[in-house]
């Protein structure tokens, strides 16, 4: 219970950058469908496969937990961990093609590619947002490295596997932020 | 309780706990030295721990805010100049409300008596609740680094473009929040989960303290709106460490933006700060009134809807800051609706008192003085809730009074009539009755002396943070000043019989208010896990027409021949709500 909530505050705390990115297109509609255009939706739609990819295994690592199958837990954490670096490579590559171009946040954007004098907010917003939601994503990381050292010591079994079911529900959350995230950022045109 | 319903009911097994006068082994002696305190996850010294942090940072504010009453004597500077001044006032704001007015009651009286209250061992995760503790010293440690490598000027608020301008260091003050909100989450999702699973055998909802309830709503503000806080506060890092641009216009930003995430968090946080204080207010005034509460399930559900609409009222900070004129409206409605279920409580309360047998002692004495004082703050919060009044009074001494009026005669008043209601639960120790009531006293005289002229002069106009004004405020400025001074007196009586009391105090009984509630059924001070047996609970905290032995039951031992002796032995029914 208390980390259903937990997620609620992250939910939260989310919102704080969803609204702010609500008033922002309210006020600058057409800047987000020109600057939408630069980022790569197929990238973005292959991150998404992964982390939803990497939501299934965390779920069956839970299941493999409740059955007592120890080494499916632990096979199921190592591809969970696996997709998470992957989404995280991808997103590093996203994020330095547009360092590459010019593309930074606030006053030190550069880029003449986008003809709205506004554009660096869009790409404020969009760093803000995938960057708390990468810090997170690399916090699951570490959440289930760890789980995987407990589980390899036999920490966990049928009887006790909380832990498990707890990181569980912050890596579904995570993804469900990022499922949000995907088309108001990519997919607005 | 409803016999009819059989299947939810559980026979148990009970008989009387007598608590025991003047135990040999507490949780204050049960574990000794340095390390047993910092590495504790006994919810009652983490209370005590907190209460010692918030009494040094009240302390720090406290002189904070002397200094400044002393400048503003004269019309013109006398010993700081506008600088230091800024920086002084800022300290002063932030430090009473994120580190002493947002965990005095929560955190401190509150892990405290919380789990006391429930009959409970403990909170629902201890460790996590000394993580937070660890977290709030981090982010204080922050913020004092903070003050002294270049002391912040922006006034609490931080607000935009100011802050992300000024030279002083912003960043590390808000990191130092922001930090401190992960304390207050954590300590506010413990409450919640506490009070949803680890009632005694018999705490049903409807017979939970009203304390308790308080505290659940106040929690649910704190999980809900201090991540808004920090994200809003992330976003301020951010602007100025990367120059990110949303709250800059320059940059096509916005900085109102700022304000409205601001006050999303800060208004519900202003009932984090009084919310709780209902609820000590509540425990109090039955206890001293000897009388049922009147109104039990209106007090605790105003308090829960104070949390509601308190999320939905943060626009009436923002009447001048260029707001749609609809919107201000809806604000202003919405403000308006606040002062119902305030209203509802304060009733309340007098219809307790009504024909109850009252007695004048020091915490009943602090929950008077709260009730004159938060009457006063809650009506002239009324009229700066109105819109046309407001565009007067916006940023004036009158919001200051207001402020002050709310949340030091509110919340403070609440703080110190719980501290002295619970002190002897805390400690053991009684303190001198007779200088309690004259500190008490002493600090309405200077509370009223201070902040009743600042109505006067914030209606003619004397604006808020300024450090030099004309002449015409000199009076009202010379009065408030000798009431800050006042109040500062009483406050060092205060200290003085309270550390008399600890170090040489008579012995306390284990209920010297001849209260019915669960936590003074135990010892004084408490026992290390607050109970040595099971509590059951078959009566409201407040039904002081039933007696006293039918409060004092646990859960009977499975065997004879144990050293406690039953000295009564009976089955109740009970609705077993809890495995």
């Amino acid at each position: 219970m208390g980390m259903w909530i937990f997620l609620v505050t992250e939910i939260l705390f989310f919102g704080g950058l969803f609204a702010a990115y609500i008033v922002y297109r309210a006020w600058y509609p057409d800047l987000y469908v020109q600057a939408s255009t630069q980022l790569d939706t197929f990238w973005g739609a292959v991150n998404t496969a992964v982390l939803i990819g990497s939501s299934l295994t965390v779920a069956m690592a839970i299941r493999s937990a409740q059955l007592n199958q120890i080494k499916g837990l632990i096979i199921n954490l190592y591809i969970t961990i696996g997709l998470a670096f992957t989404f995280m490579v991808i997103k590093y590559f996203e994020y330095v093609h547009k360092f590459e171009k010019g593309i930074f946040p606030g006053q030190y954007y550069t880029y003449e590619g986008i003809a709205h004098e506004k554009a660096n907010i869009f790409f404020s917003i969009y760093y803000m947002m995938t960057g708390l939601h990468g810090l997170h994503v690399i916090i699951g990381i570490g959440l289930m490295i760890w789980l995987l050292v407990k589980a390899k010591k036999g920490a966990f079994s049928a009887e006790y596997y909380t832990p498990v079911e707890i990181t569980g529900l912050y890596w579904h959350l995570v993804d469900v932020i990022w499922i949000f995230l995907f088309p108001l950022l990519y997919l607005i045109d | 309780m409803s016999h009819m319903e059989t299947s939810a009911l559980k026979r148990l097994q009970v008989q009387r706990f007598k608590p025991e006068e003047n135990p040999e082994i507490h949780y204050l002696n049960s574990e000794r030295g340095l390390w047993s305190w910092l590495s504790t996850v006994d919810h009652k010294r983490i209370g005590l721990m907190y209460l010692a942090s918030i009494a040094i940072f009240f302390f720090i504010g406290g002189v904070l805010a002397l200094v400044l009453r002393t400048e503003l004597l004269s019309p013109a500077q006398s010993f700081l100049d506008a600088d230091v001044y800024n920086q002084v006032f800022t300290l002063h704001g932030a430090i009473m409300i994120f580190f002493f007015l947002v965990p005095s009651v929560p955190a401190a009286l509150g892990n405290f008596i919380l789990p006391i209250q429930l009959g409970a061992k403990d909170v629902a995760f201890p460790r996590l609740n000394l993580a937070s503790f660890y977290i709030y010293t981090i982010g204080t440690v922050f913020t004092l680094v903070a003050i002294i490598t270049g002391a912040v000027d922006t006034g609490w608020t931080f607000y935009t473009p100011y802050s992300t301008e000024t030279g002083t260091n912003v960043l590390l003050m808000t990191l130092g929040i922001f930090i401190l909100g992960f304390s207050s989450i954590l300590t506010g999702v413990n409450f919640i989960v506490t009070i949803h699973k680890m009632r005694a055998p018999g705490m049903t909802w409807s017979k939970l303290p009203l304390n308790v309830w308080s505290l659940y709503a106040t929690s649910i503000i704190q999980v809900l709106a201090t991540p808004v806080l920090a994200i809003t506060l992330l976003l301020l890092v951010m602007e100025r460490a990367l120059g990110i641009g949303i709250f800059d216009p320059a940059l096509g930003g916005d900085p109102v933006l700022f304000q409205h995430f601001f006050w999303f968090y800060s208004h519900p946080a202003v009932y984090i700060m009084i919310v709780p204080g209902f609820g000590v207010i509540s425990e109090v005034i039955s206890t001293f009134s000897r009388k049922h509460i009147f109104g039990y399930w209106a007090i605790a559900l105003s308090s829960l809807a104070i949390a509601f609409i308190g999320f939905l009222v943060w626009g009436h900070h923002m009447f001048t800051a260029g707001q749609s004129s609809l919107a201000s409206m809806v604000f202003s409605f919405l403000t308006f609706l606040v002062g119902i279920p305030t209203g509802i409580k304060i009733f309340n309360w007098l219809a307790t008192m009504y024909k109850g047998s009252i007695d004048l002692k020091a915490p009943m004495l602090y929950a008077m003085v709260f009730l004159f004082l938060f009457t006063i703050g809650g009506f002239t919060g009324i009229m700066l809730g109105a819109l046309s009044v407001d565009i007067h009074l916006h940023d004036t001494y009158f919001v200051v009074a207001h402020f002050h009026y709310v949340m030091m005669g509110g919340m403070v008043m609440a703080l110190l009539a719980g501290l002295h209601y619970w002190w002897p639960k805390m400690f053991g120790k009684m303190y001198s009755e007779v200088y309690a009531r004259i500190s008490c006293a002493l600090i309405f005289i200077g509370f009223n002396l201070a902040f009743l002229p600042q109505f006067v002069m914030g209606a003619q106009g004397m604006p808020r943070r300024y450090f030099n004004y004309i002449d015409q405020f000199q009076p009202f400025h010379q009065l408030s000043t000798m009431g800050a001074y006042i109040m500062g007196v009483g406050f060092v009586i205060m200290f003085f019989y309270l550390l008399h009391s600890l170090v040489r105090g008579e012995k306390a009984a284990s209920n010297p208010w001849g209260s019915r509630a669960l936590e003074w059924q135990t010892t004084s001070p408490a026992a290390p896990h607050n109970f040595e047996h099971t509590p059951v609970v078959i009566h409201g905290p407040y039904d002081y027409h039933k007696p006293m032995s039918e409060f004092q039951l646990g859960i009977a031992h499975g065997h004879h021949g144990e050293s406690h002796q039953p000295e009564t032995l009976e089955t109740v029914a009970e609705t077993g709500t809890r495995p």
